[in-house]
C-alpha cells in the first residue's frame, strides 16, 4: 500500500480490517510482521517561510530533502534528529513523518527541546479513516487540546501522519567543543551539570571514552566572538580542558554522539535510557554494559550489552524509561521495546488507542505494556 | 454567551455533598455560604459571572483526590481554579458546580540545581517560582504578564506564554512532569526529572487541556541559569508594514532575540500618556531584547540596528544601561494598565504567520472604522501572537455585543490568513463558539475522544472549549449520573 494522497490514505484505512505496518523510511525499526503501508508518496515541501521560521511538508518527505532546503536558507531542524541507520544497520531514507512519529531528537534536545517541541501542527488519518488536523503553522497555538504532542512519539499507533509543520531555527555561524577528561562517570556528570547550569548556553553535553579516556564534551554555538568568549569563560570555570575550535571537526564530534557511532558495527543489544542526570552514574553502574555513551548532560544513557540481557531487571525501579533499540526479534518480543508503564497510564494509553484505532490495525503490538509486566 | 442551565437534580444534592466533603476536609477549606462563594463567580473575563454551588480549597493531593472521588460518585461537575486570571472564562463556574481552588497548595517541594528543576505545588504563583531559585541566579522562563498573580496550575492548564517565549518556549516546553488527579480520584504521576515520555506523550496533551482532563496538583518545572545580562533596543517606524518587514529580517538573519514586542500608534499614545516613557510618536514601535555578556549584547544589538537601517527607522534607541532599559520597557509593561485607564477593553490573542502582519493590521484598522470601536495593538511580534485591545464602554447598552462581534471578526481573520484563534490565553468560553471556524467536526471529535478517556462522565469543566452543540451528546450524560 502506497497511498498518493491523504484522501487515498483515508480510503485505504477506512476499508482495512487487517493490521498494517506503517513505514516511512524503514530506518528505525519496529520489527513486526504485517502488510506494509508506505508513506513515501505523501511527499514534498509544501511551504517554507524562512522569515517566519516555519516549514510544512508531506509526512513521507525524505529528511535529506528538508535538510537541503533548510541549509539553502541557512536554517536547520534545531532538535537535531539522529540517523539510526548506522546503529541498526538498516537501509532506506529517513522521512520527516518517521522522525515525528518516533519523536527523534539529538544532543541539542537539552537546550532547544525535542522534536515534539518543534512540531507546530499535524494532519493525520486515524485507524477508521477519519482525516484529522491539529495545531497549525504558527509558533503559538493553544486552540483546543494539543494532539500535536500526542501524535509526536506515538509511533504510528494513533494514526498515520500525512502532513507535519515544523518550527525551524537559524543555523549557527560557528561552533566549538570543549573536551574535558574525567576519572569516572560521577565526576563527568557533575562537570556537565556545572556547565549546563552556567549562563554560557551549552548546546551539547555528552560523555564517552575518547582515545581510551572518559571525556566530557561540551558544545557552544553562535556568533564567532560569542563562542570564543563563552569557551574561554567555561574553560576558566572547569579547568584542564582542550578546545576544538574548528567548526567541521566539532560538527563531526556531535554527529558521532548523535548517531552513537561508537556502537556501529558491534554485536549485542543496544538500550537507550532516559533518567534524571543525577541518577545516571548510579543507574549506569548497574547495567553490566560492554560500552556506555552519555548524552543530555547524563540524562540519556546509551548502553551496549550482551545479547538477551534484561536491562530493566538490572536497573530495577526507575524514574525514567529504558527502550530496547537494537536486538533480535525474539529478545524484543520477550522484553518489549518500550518501558512498561504503571497501570493507570496503561489504561489511559489503551483507551486512547482504542478510540483512535478501534479495529486495532495500526502497528498493533507496538508500544504495548506486556500483560505480565 | 450561553452556559448550560443548572441541573436541579444536582443542586438538590448540595446538603448531602456538603456533609460528605466535611468528612474529608478541614472546616475552613469548604465554602458553601452564598455570600462567600460569590468570590469565585468569575475570572478575569469579568463580563461573565455565576457563583458556584460550593467552593473547596484543598491543602493536599490526597484531599483533592477525596473531593473528586466524592463529586464523581455524586455526579457533580467540578471546575478547577488557580488564581482566576484567565482572560477566556476558563475558570467560570456553573451554578451547579464545585469550584476546586488550589491556591492553598503553594509549597516548593524540591529545588534541584544540579538537575535544573524545581518541583512545586501548583497553587504557587508563576513569579514566586522564579523567586524560589533566584538566590542561585536561576529562573523559570515562561513569564505571562500576569505572573505576579497567576498560578502554575492555570499556566499548565492554558499552556501560557509570555514576552520571552520566542527564545525559551511556552509552558509545555518547560514542563517536565505533573501529579494529576483524575475525576474518579485516581492519582497519576506523569513525567518527572527525566526527558521525554517512554510511552505516549500524555504530559503534552494534559498541558493546555484547560482543566478538562484532571486536576494538576504538583509540577516538575525546568529552571534555567540567568543570562549574564539583557538589554533592549527601541525602534520607531513610519508604518506597520515596514516594522513587520524588519521583524522578519531580524529573525532571518540568525539573531535570536529573547523578545520582539510590537506597539502601534494608538497603543504608543496611550502608553505615553499613562507612563511617560518618552516614546517617539510614530506608526509602529519595536522593542527588541537580546541577552548575553556586555560584548555579546553590543554585538547583537549592532547587528539588529544594521538590519533595521534600510527600513529607515524614525527612532533608534539602544539601551546603554539598566536604567535606560527600564525606561524602554516601562511603556510596554504598562500597556494594559494604560488601556484600562482610558476605557473598558477586550484583549484578544489570535496568532498569525509573521508574514501576514501588515495585511492583518491594515484590515483590523478598516474594521475598527466599520465597527466604530477603537483598537490598540500590542503584541509578541516574533511569534505572531497578536494582542488587539478593543476599547468599548461597558455601561453603554449594546457596546459589549458590538465589541464581541468585532473580536470574533478579528479572530476569524487570523484563521483566514493561516493562524489560530488563541496563542496563549486559551479557548474557555470566550472562543468556544468559534472553534468550528478553525476546526472541522472531525478535528473536535478527535479532541473530545481524549476527554472521553480521562473523564468519561464529562464532569470536569464541562461547558468549555467545545461548542455546546458539539459536546451536547456527551455532556447530556451529566444529568443521568448518580
Ligand atoms: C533483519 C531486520 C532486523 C531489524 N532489526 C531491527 C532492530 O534491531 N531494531 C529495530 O528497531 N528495528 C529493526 N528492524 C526493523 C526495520 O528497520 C524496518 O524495516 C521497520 O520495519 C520499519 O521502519 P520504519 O518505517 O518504521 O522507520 P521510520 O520510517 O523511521 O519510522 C519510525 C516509526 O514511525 C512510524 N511512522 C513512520 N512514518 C509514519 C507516518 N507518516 N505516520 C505515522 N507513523 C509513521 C513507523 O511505523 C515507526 O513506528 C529490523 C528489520 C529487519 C528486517
Ligand atoms: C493582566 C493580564 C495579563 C495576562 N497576560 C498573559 C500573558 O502574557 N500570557 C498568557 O499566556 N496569559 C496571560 N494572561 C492570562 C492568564 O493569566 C493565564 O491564562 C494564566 O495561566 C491563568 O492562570 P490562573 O492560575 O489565574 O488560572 P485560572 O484563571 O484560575 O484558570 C485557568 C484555567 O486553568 C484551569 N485550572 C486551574 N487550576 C487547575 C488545576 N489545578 N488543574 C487543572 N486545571 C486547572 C481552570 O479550570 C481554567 O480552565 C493574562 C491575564 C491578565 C488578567
Amino acid at each position: 500500500m502506497t497511498p498518493e494522497s491523504e484522501e487515498e490514505l483515508s480510503a485505504v484505512l477506512a476499508e482495512r480490517r487487517d493490521p498494517v505496518l506503517i513505514r516511512g523510511g524503514g530506518t528505525r525499526g519496529i520489527g513486526m510482521e504485517a502488510s506494509v503501508l508506505e508513506t513515501g508518496r505523501l511527499s514534498g515541501i509544501e511551504l517554507y517561510e524562512p522569515g517566519a521560521l516555519t516549514l510544512v511538508a508531506g509526512a513521507g518527505t525524505p529528511l535529506a530533502e528538508i535538510e537541503k532546503a533548510l541549509a539553502d536558507g541557512n536554517q536547520r531542524l534545531a532538535f537535531e534528529p539522529m540517523d539510526h541507520r548506522g546503529l541498526l544497520g538498516s537501509e532506506g531514507e529517513p522521512t520527516i513523518g518517521g522522525i515525528v512519529a518516533a519523536n527523534i531528537s539529538g544532543p541539542r534536545r537539552i537546550q532547544v527541546g525535542a522534536c515534539r517541541d518543534h512540531l507546530l501542527g499535524v494532519r493525520f488519518v486515524d485507524g477508521s479513516g477519519s482525516i484529522i488536523k491539529n495545531g497549525g503553522r504558527v509558533m503559538k497555538n493553544v486552540t483546543g487540546y494539543d494532539l500535536v504532542k500526542l501524535m509526536a512519539g506515538s509511533w504510528g499507533t494513533l494514526g498515520v501522519l500525512s502532513q507535519v509543520s515544523l518550527k525551524v531555527l537559524p543555523e549557527s555561524e560557528t561552533e566549538a567543543t570543549l573536551l574535558l577528561p574525567c576519572p569516572d562517570v560521577a565526576t563527568a556528570i557533575s562537570r556537565m551539570s556545572a556547565a549546563l547550569g552556567s549562563p554560557f548556553e551549552v548546546t551539547g553535553a555528552a560523555c564517552a571514552p575518547r582515545e581510551g579516556t572518559l571525556t566530557v564534551m561540551l558544545r557552544l554555538e553562535g556568533f564567532e566572538e560569542s563562542v570564543a568568549y563563552r569557551a574561554q569563560r567555561l574553560a576558566d570555570q572547569l579547568g584542564d580542558v582542550s578546545l576544538v575550535s574548528d567548526r567541521d571537526e566539532s560538527r563531526r564530534i556531535w554527529r558521532e554522539i548523535r548517531d552513537v557511532s561508537a556502537f556501529h558495527g558491534t554485536t549485542g543489544d543496544v538500550w537507550r535510557i532516559s533518567v534524571k542526570p543525577g541518577d545516571a552514574a548510579e543507574v549506569s553502574s548497574r547495567l553490566e554494559a560492554e560500552a556506555l555513551s552519555f548524552d543530555w548532560g547524563g540524562g540519556l544513557i546509551w548502553a551496549l550489552v550482551g545479547e538477551g540481557s534484561d536491562l530493566r531487571q538490572r536497573i530495577g525501579p526507575i524514574s525514567g524509561h529504558a527502550t530496547l533499540v537494537r536486538a533480535p526479534t525474539d529478545t524484543r518480543t520477550r522484553f518489549g521495546m518500550f518501558q512498561p508503564e504503571p497501570a493507570p497510564l496503561v489504561a489511559i494509553s489503551a483507551g486512547l488507542r482504542e478510540r483512535f484505532d478501534p479495529r486495532g490495525i495500526l502497528n498493533p503490538g507496538l508500544m504495548k505494556t506486556p500483560a505480565h509486566a | 454567551m450561553d452556559m448550560p442551565v443548572a441541573n436541579p437534580a444536582i443542586l438538590a444534592r448540595k446538603a448531602a455533598l456538603v456533609e460528605r466533603l466535611r468528612a474529608v476536609l478541614p472546616e475552613e477549606a469548604l465554602i458553601s455560604d452564598p455570600a462567600e462563594t460569590r468570590a469565585y463567580e468569575c475570572d478575569a473575563l469579568t463580563a461573565y459571572a455565576c457563583p458556584p454551588m460550593l467552593a473547596v480549597l484543598p491543602g493536599s493531593t490526597q484531599e483533592v483526590s477525596d473531593i473528586l472521588a466524592i463529586c464523581h460518585e455524586m455526579g457533580v461537575p467540578v471546575v478547577p481554579r488557580g488564581s482566576g486570571t484567565s482572560l477566556a472564562g476558563g475558570a467560570l463556574p456553573t451554578a451547579d458546580c464545585v469550584i476546586l481552588g488550589v491556591a492553598r497548595m503553594n509549597d516548593v517541594l524540591e529545588t534541584d540545581y544540579d538537575n535544573r528543576l524545581i518541583r512545586v505545588q501548583t497553587g504557587r504563583t508563576n513569579l514566586s517560582v522564579t523567586g524560589a531559585v533566584e538566590e542561585k541566579e536561576f529562573f523559570y522562563a515562561p513569564d505571562p504578564s500576569s505572573q505576579l498573580a497567576c498560578a502554575i496550575a492555570g499556566n499548565i492548564a492554558m499552556n501560557s506564554g509570555g514576552a520571552h517565549c520566542l527564545k525559551y518556549g511556552v509552558t509545555t516546553n518547560n514542563l517536565l512532569g505533573v501529579t494529576l488527579v483524575m475525576m474518579d480520584g485516581t492519582v497519576v504521576e506523569i513525567g518527572g526529572g527525566y526527558l521525554d515520555s517512554g510511552g505516549l506523550d500524555l504530559l503534552g496533551v494534559i498541558c493546555g487541556s484547560e482543566g478538562q482532563l484532571g486536576v494538576v496538583t504538583e509540577a516538575t518545572l525546568r529552571i534555567l541559569r540567568k543570562p549574564e545580562g539583557a538589554r533592549p533596543v527601541l525602534m520607531g517606524f513610519d508604518s506597520n508594514e515596514v516594522a513587520g518587514a524588519c521583524v522578519s529580517d531580524i529573525i532571518q538573519a540568525g539573531v535570536l532575540p529573547v523578545a520582539i514586542e510590537f506597539m502601534d500608534r494608538p497603543c504608543i499614545q496611550a502608553c505615553e500618556a499613562f507612563a511617560k516613557a518618552g516614546y517617539p510618536m510614530c506608526e509602529a514601535l519595536l522593542i527588541v531584547e537580546v541577552e548575553g555578556s556586555e560584548a555579546e549584547i553590543d554585538h547583537q544589538l549592532g547587528l539588529i540596528t544594521e538590519i533595521a537601517q534600510p527600513h529607515d527607522p524614525v527612532e533608534l534607541r539602544e539601551a546603554k544601561d539598566a536604567d535606560e532599559a527600564g525606561r524602554i520597557w516601562l511603556g510596554r509593561k504598562s500597556a494594559f494598565g494604560a488601556m484600562g485607564q482610558i476605557n473598558d477593553y477586550m484583549c484578544l490573542d489570535g496568532t498569525i504567520p509573521v508574514s501576514a502582519l501588515p495585511q492583518v493590521l491594515r484590515r483590523i484598522g478598516e474594521m475598527s472604522k466599520e465597527y466604530g470601536l477603537d483598537v490598540a495593538n500590542v503584541f509578541h511580534a516574533g511569534d505572531g501572537n497578536m494582542h488587539p485591545l478593543i476599547l468599548f464602554d461597558a455601561n453603554k447598552p449594546g457596546d459589549l455585543d458590538l465589541c464581541e462581534n468585532f473580536g470574533a471578526d478579528i479572530l476569524k481573520l487570523c484563521v483566514d490568513v493561516g493562524g489560530c484563534l488563541t496563542g496563549e490565553h486559551g479557548v474557555g468560553i470566550e472562543k468556544r463558539d468559534l472553534m468550528l471556524y478553525q476546526y472541522a467536526e472531525a478535528d473536535l471529535e478527535a479532541q473530545m475522544r481524549v476527554k472521553d478517556v480521562f473523564d468519561p462522565s464529562w464532569l470536569l469543566n464541562p461547558a468549555k472549549v467545545f461548542p455546546l452543540s458539539v459536546s451536547e451528546a456527551r455532556r447530556g450524560d451529566l444529568a443521568d449520573v448518580a
